[in-house]
């Protein structure tokens, strides 16, 4: 069913345009001067200010391995990570801890431990399911390189960016 | 005798048109993006320099560097004359507008003709040569179609651009634009006459046809720079980029620029011709007669005047052009041909009946 449109009857003036065209100007203008005057807030000045300071508790970055309060390396190399990583991003491959190790009890640990970043969706899936709490999201979120090799953050970078992280699993620590 | 005349129109030349007037386009296309952005609650371009006004470098760089690509499609020739042609005409219209009064007893006019207004229209209306060119050469469908809309655009705001300005040439009785901005800066802008003779019922009575004759003349300069509200040329939303859309690096810069160019000097005809062109307002420091002696400082606060006033009045085409939507094509058309082609003549019959009551 065609519907009409009911024109609005226009006065004499209206009809000039020019009275649309001030109105127009004041609301163009009004924003402009808040502008200049600094009452507009605009968008975030990214290089100069960065958001860092207001990021949630649950921000979800790039991922990193972390070592316990002994300087141990938490992962186990139980590949769970690797097994549920939706877009496989993480490639393990693990080694026997050596018996004269300290820790040879622990018996397994990443040989090596490649997360490719360009390929992580920061899902937070690994920090989940991970039994030995060694992988974590942390907030760096600025990821970049000039290359692919670059992208692919190996076990050394990713201790690097984890640190260390104390508490929470205690199976290994003879004290407790 | 004559090289002292050569090399003075030389240095006018080249520090009007090259120093002064190519800086003023880039400067406005950065002043555009700016105020455009502040409008939109935006930043705009900030990065390139203090604010953002290395900006116009910026893109002058790019434009130099990218491909100059050439369909294999278009006629090369004409292809490659439109830009120029568009560019050209522009600047040409620079030599008639005085842009000071004085400076070490030199006009500042390049060219002090006698026909300022009429040498003006006839260069500026071979920019349609240009854009005809330009979509017949590209040989495609948008270009061709933005270049019929633009050049009958042009030709019809051409005759009200015309008609418009014939009462000011009454009633100042002067075709030159130096005298006509001399009177103004004695008796009063043309639509601001606070002082001198203008003070009078008889300047008052005379700035309604003034008034109208500028409502006219501005808008359709609007419509002879094709900006919005009348940019139909090259309305994206229809044709793509209209007759500039088979162009690219430096060609596409020079039809741009040709475009911005033609913004400013329209801007600076409108100064001249209705708001007292380099003239303080009140009669301040405002020379004699047109051969009197200038002091050095004074010519150049009257030149700081004009380009102070000229940049007032691009900023008021930018904002207009931020503000309006876009015309169609009948309602252009309607506008032109039944609205402002009879509203310029019934001004030019007001303004002689008024004269004529008035003498």
């Amino acid at each position: 069913m065609a519907i009409v449109v009911k024109r609005p009857k226009l006065k004499w003036y209206e009809h000039l345009y020019l009275p649309a065209l001030a109105k127009g100007l004041r609301v163009t203008m009004g924003h402009f001067f808040k502008l200049l005057s600094g009452k507009t807030k605009v968008t975030m000045q990214y290089p100069e200010e960065k958001w860092d300071a207001n990021l949630p508790e649950y921000y979800r970055g790039a991922p990193a391995l972390v070592t316990d309060e002994q300087q141990r390396e938490r992962c186990v190399a139980c590949q769970l990570c690797e097994f549920i990583c939706p877009p496989r991003a993480i490639t393990i491959k693990p080694e026997e801890i050596p018996s004269e190790d300290k820790w040879a009890k622990v018996e397994k640990r990443p040989k090596t431990f490649d997360i490719n970043m360009i390929r992580c969706i920061y899902c937070g899936l690994c920090e989940e399911v991970c039994p030995e709490q060694a992988i974590y999201l942390r907030k760096d979120y600025a990821i970049t390189g000039t290359s692919r090799e670059e992208m692919i953050h190996d076990k050394e970078k990713l201790y690097e960016i984890g640190g260390v992280r104390e508490g929470l699993v205690n199976k290994w620590n003879e004290l407790k | 005798m004559d090289w002292y005349i050569i090399l003075a129109a030389t240095i006018k030349i080249v520090v009007f048109v090259f120093l002064v007037t190519l800086p003023l386009v880039a400067m406005s296309v950065w002043a555009e993006r700016r105020v455009s952005a502040a409008i939109q609650d935006r930043v705009g371009p900030n990065r390139v320099g203090p604010a953002g006004l290395l900006q116009p470098v910026a893109d002058g760089i790019k434009f130099l560097l990218k491909e100059d690509f050439t369909p294999n499609h278009v006629r090369k020739s004409f292809y490659w004359l439109a830009p120029a042609l568009t560019m050209i005409p522009s600047l040409l219209t620079c030599a008639v507008i005085p842009f000071g009064s004085q400076l070490f007893g030199e006009k500042m006019v390049i060219a002090d003709l006698d026909v300022g207004p009429l040498f003006v229209f006839a260069v500026a209306s071979l920019t349609v040569y240009g854009i005809v060119l330009a979509g017949w050469a590209s040989n495609s469908k948008y270009p061709f179609l933005g270049s019929v809309r633009s050049t009958s655009q042009m030709i019809s705001y051409e005759i009200s651009l015309g008609l418009s300005i014939v009462p000011l040439l009454m009633i100042y009785g002067e075709l030159n634009l130096g005298r006509i901005v001399m009177e103004q800066a004695q008796n009063g802008w043309a639509l601001l006459p606070l002082w001198g003779e203008g003070l009078s019922v008889k300047g008052w009575l005379l700035a309604i046809p003034l008034f109208i004759s500028f409502i006219v003349f501005t808008t359709s300069m609007f419509a002879e720079t094709n900006r919005l509200p009348f940019d139909l040329p090259e309305c994206e939303t229809e044709l793509v980029a209209g007759y500039h859309t088979e162009y690219s690096s430096m060609k596409f810069a020079l039809f741009f620029l040709g475009e911005y160019a033609a913004m400013i000097i329209g801007s600076g005809l409108a100064v001249t011709l209705f708001f007292g062109g380099w003239s303080l307002p009140f009669g301040w420091l405002t020379p004699e007669s047109i051969d009197a002696e200038v002091p050095f400082w004074h010519g150049l606060i009257h030149i700081g005047v004009f380009f102070a006033k000229v940049i007032l009045f691009i900023i008021f085409f930018i904002a207009v052009r931020w503000t309006l939507p876009r015309f169609r094509y009948d309602q252009l058309m309607k506008l032109g041909w039944v609205v402002f082609f009879e509203l310029a003549l019934a001004n030019v019959i007001l303004t002689a009946l008024l004269l004529m009551w008035l003498k």
